[in-house]
């Protein structure tokens, strides 16, 4: 425990001794600074966008406003973090430009507030994570997500897809903390009701496995 | 839509009801709660099967969605950040290093100045690239400016030009932060 507090010391230091040698002018450590994070500025972006082309492309504007930007990035934020909400603003700014949105969900429509009410009550046994090993497990676990909302979306990849803590994606998506579990807590239910046998209403029935049996079986 | 809140018998025992454990679930799995409502839940879906259900529902969106699996970004995807960047941002700088190098050497309007601040250049990358061996044969992208050795994935099936680092060097090309970075970490 000690250890790998220790090690992540050092790691924080180390990208901020690099951050400042690149504001000094040395440019060509940026790259360096921004690899460890890729995979994540991607899936933020990919998240919005739900395009992995346009996810690409933004994720790579992303990078480079971050580069132009970086004199003005501060010590006391977290690299990441800042690198993130400069992710989200260029996804959701190429989002709004998008004319069509062919599946926006019915989600967005619904009111934050109320409660969401489960619909699927089946016995629910534990799903093998080795199953993700089949494509169209992740396929079919990534169409679903597609199906929610933006604002569940962004919540829901940041905390559980990238294991973020409620306060940074709350500071990412400039929500409040409360608005951040609400929301966390309506995108889990919903995902569990979409991946769900037996419920074959609305817009659900588009994903191939709302048929009656889960993929995994 | 309206759904009827659906009332099951571990209610009454546990004082805590369906309504509760479902608005509390998300934090109950992330152990956000306090001890006391983490057994409250525990003992009602013990005896409530629909409750259980949510739960245990959550518990694999949760485990399934935040697999490393999930979250895998494009092949190739690094490379082509990569060059991107190299692109954008370290060209254009050379660039704009290379317009106030020439608009100094007109104003001064020597030509010996001009060679002088050639060499200095030239040296300068040098002495800024010296881990690199000279005579190293790097490979280069027509009309690009990063040199690479053989076998870096940013050039693998593409056509290239071979030349010596040196030549490279002089010459204000740039060493590819992939396949030349352990000569690049001062």
């Amino acid at each position: 425990m000690k250890a790998a507090l220790q090690d992540d010391l050092a790691g924080q230091f180390s990208e901020d001794a690099l951050i400042r040698r690149i504001q000094d002018g040395e440019r060509d450590l940026f790259y360096q600074l921004i690899q460890p994070y890729e995979r994540r500025v991607y899936s933020a972006a990919y998240a919005i966008l739900r395009n992995e082309s346009e996810a690409e492309d933004a994720a790579q504007e992303a990078a480079l406003k971050a580069f132009k930007h970086i004199k003005q990035f501060r010590a006391e934020a977290k690299f990441s973090t800042w690198l993130l909400q400069i992710t989200i603003n260029e996804a959701r700014m190429r989002r709004r430009k998008q004319q069509a949105h062919v599946m926006e969900s019915i989600a967005d429509q619904q009111n934050e507030d109320g409660d969401y009410i489960p619909r699927d009550f089946a016995d629910w046994r534990e799903i093998p994570s080795e199953t993700l090993e089949r494509s169209e497990i992740r396929d079919a676990l990534m169409k679903a997500l597609a199906m929610l909302g933006e604002k569940y979306r962004e919540v829901f990849v940041l905390r559980d897809m990238q294991h973020l803590s409620i306060d940074e994606t709350a500071k990412i998506l400039d929500i409040s903390t409360a608005s951040v579990k609400t929301r966390l807590l309506r995108a889990r239910l919903m995902l569990r009701d979409l991946l769900s046998p037996g419920f074959g209403g609305g817009w659900s029935s588009r994903l191939s496995f709302a048929k009656g049996n889960k993929p995994w079986e | 839509m309206e759904f009827e809140i659906v009332i099951c018998q571990g209610e009454q025992a546990m004082g805590v009801n369906c309504e509760i454990v479902w608005r509390e679930s998300s934090n109950y799995i992330d152990g956000a709660v306090s001890d006391e409502l983490r057994l409250s839940i525990d003992e009602h879906v013990q005896t409530c099967a629909k409750c259980a259900s949510v739960l245990d529902g959550l518990k694999n969106i949760v485990q399934l969605y935040g697999d490393e699996r999930m979250s895998e970004v494009p092949l190739g995807y690094g490379q082509r950040l990569h060059r991107k960047l190299e692109e954008d941002m370290v060209v254009p700088a050379r660039r704009g290093f290379l317009k106030w190098g020439l608009a100094f050497a007109a104003s001064v309007a020597v030509v010996g100045a001009f060679e002088g601040t050639k060499q200095y250049r030239e040296n300068a990358a040098l002495e800024k690239y010296k881990k690199i061996q000279l005579e190293l044969e790097v490979l280069m992208l027509p009309n690009d400016k990063i040199f690479h050795v053989q076998g870096c994935s940013i050039i693998r099936n593409r056509s290239t030009i071979a030349l010596t680092a040196r030549e490279a060097i002089k010459a204000g090309d740039i060493p590819c932060q992939y396949c030349l970075r352990k000569y690049l970490q001062s």
